[in-house]
């Protein structure tokens, strides 16, 4: 088997290695770099738990050859929670028991930080729809889907709460502004 | 290859047949040239580019009924016109827009339509490739799209149904309907458009139009591989033709 020299960037971090023409990225990353965290599920590009984050688009591991990442900038799980903090999306999966026997949880964590990257208070039609690649045999998908949404929320929270300080700023301080959080 | 949504999947099944990978990175196959006129699609362009081009915003919904995001991210406009049915519903929408295929091989550029082309997919020459589609720009209101399945939002076909109509003082003056998942690979409704020509597209037309569309499924039409046997795809037209994306009338009618 012909080797070929790959380079990206995986969860912050330079890679650069020799690899197998014709590898996936789900093989590099589990086999080569020893990231478990997206899962060999179906190998079909079907059931979504081996989804990642590519240069921000949410991509099947196991259908992508990793020679297609050259120069590429590669996202998954275990570069979510900083230190011993976990990321907001893996916070509110907890609170809301959105994981049960947690295969699918990897995936659907991407596919969800993919959809918050880009749109931060989607509603629950976009939720459904970012989600709709991922499979998920235990939950029923509901706890996920509100999780997701907590998160929305919760941005949408904070935006407001920043314009508000903007604001404020913006006026020396002076002049009262009342901030609605519902 | 194209997004590897076809061709990895079947190495990863274990497909021995397949030996090499011929990964193609000109960025010619990636572009989107869009003129008064003519719109052209590479044969790389994805899915999810097609989505969010705002001209090409009459062709987002279809581009977003196919696969979940990470498939819409990897699949390509070239790829699509190899899936086997029920897949392939983008396939379904060029052919109502009456697209030309580009294929360079040995003997150099050639183009077909895409009806011949289905016809023919399976026995292009050794070493030709498809680089792009090319048809005629629409009027975005002429053009509808509605897939039906069983698995929300973003299932395979039960069926897909694409319709080019243009009216004039509200008649159907012209027709294109094509249908995916009711065979091998999409095809034209030749009699359904027929009947919906000079009509007002109420529902009563689109009623009696759908009765002469059983002319149109054939044995072959209506061996669907979306179920592997035989079935009546005539009420499955009738569901399709009847949704409200595909009649576009006004809320008050």
């Amino acid at each position: 088997m012909t080797k070929v020299p790959v380079q990206m960037t995986v969860n912050g971090e330079e890679r650069a290695e020799f690899v197998d023409s014709g590898m996936t990225l789900l093989k590099f990353l589990r086999d080569k770099i020893g990231d478990l965290t997206a899962k060999a599920g179906c190998l079909q590009g079907t059931c979504g738990t081996c989804t990642v984050l590519i240069d921000g688009e949410p991509r099947l591991a196991c259908i992508t050859l990793v020679e297609d990442c050259r120069g590429g900038t590669i996202e998954t799980v275990a570069g979510l929670a900083a230190d011993a903090e976990l990321h907001p999306l893996q916070q509110a999966l907890r609170d809301h028991f959105a994981a049960q026997c947690g295969f699918c949880t990897p995936g659907m964590l991407m596919a969800a930080k993919a959809l918050l990257d880009s749109n931060p208070h989607p509603d629950r039609a976009e939720v459904e729809d970012a989600l709709s690649g991922n499979i998920c045999r235990c939950t029923g998908y509901e706890p996920i889907i509100r999780a997701v949404l907590s998160v929305s929320t919760s941005n949408a929270r904070r935006d407001t709460a920043e314009r508000g300080e903007a604001m404020g700023r913006a006026s020396g301080g002076r002049g009262t502004f009342i901030v609605h959080t519902n | 290859m194209g997004g590897g949504t076809i061709l990895v999947r079947r190495v990863n099944e274990g497909d021995i047949s397949i030996s090499t990978y011929v990964r193609l990175l000109t960025p010619e196959l990636k572009q989107i040239h869009v003129a008064d006129n003519t719109i052209r699609l590479g044969a790389g362009v994805t899915m999810a580019t097609i989505a969010k081009t705002p001209a090409l915003a009459f062709l987002a919904p279809v581009a977003r009924s196919i696969g979940g995001p990470g498939v819409r991210s990897a699949a390509t406009v070239g790829g699509n016109l190899f899936a086997r049915s029920p897949h392939g519903d983008f396939g379904v929408a060029l052919l109502v827009l009456d697209a030309v295929v580009c294929i360079e091989g040995p003997e150099g550029c050639n183009e077909v339509d895409l009806e011949t082309f289905f016809k023919s997919r399976r026995q292009l020459a050794r070493g030709s490739i498809v680089t792009a589609v090319r048809f005629r720009r629409p009027m975005p209101e002429d053009f509808r799209f509605v897939k039906i399945s069983r698995v929300k939002p973003n299932g395979a076909a039960v069926l897909s149904i694409a319709a080019l109509l243009s009216r004039t003082q509200g008649h159907v003056s012209a027709a294109r309907i094509a249908l995916g998942a009711m065979a091998n690979t999409p095809v034209r409704a030749h009699n359904l458009e027929a009947a919906l020509r000079e009509t007002t597209l109420t529902p009563r037309d689109i009623e009696r139009a759908v009765v002469s569309a059983a002319a149109d499924t054939t044995p072959r039409l209506m061996r669907s591989p979306a179920n592997g046997t035989g079935r009546q795809c005539f009420p499955f037209i009738s569901a399709g033709c009847s949704r409200p994306e595909f009649l576009h009338l006004p809320r008050a009618a």
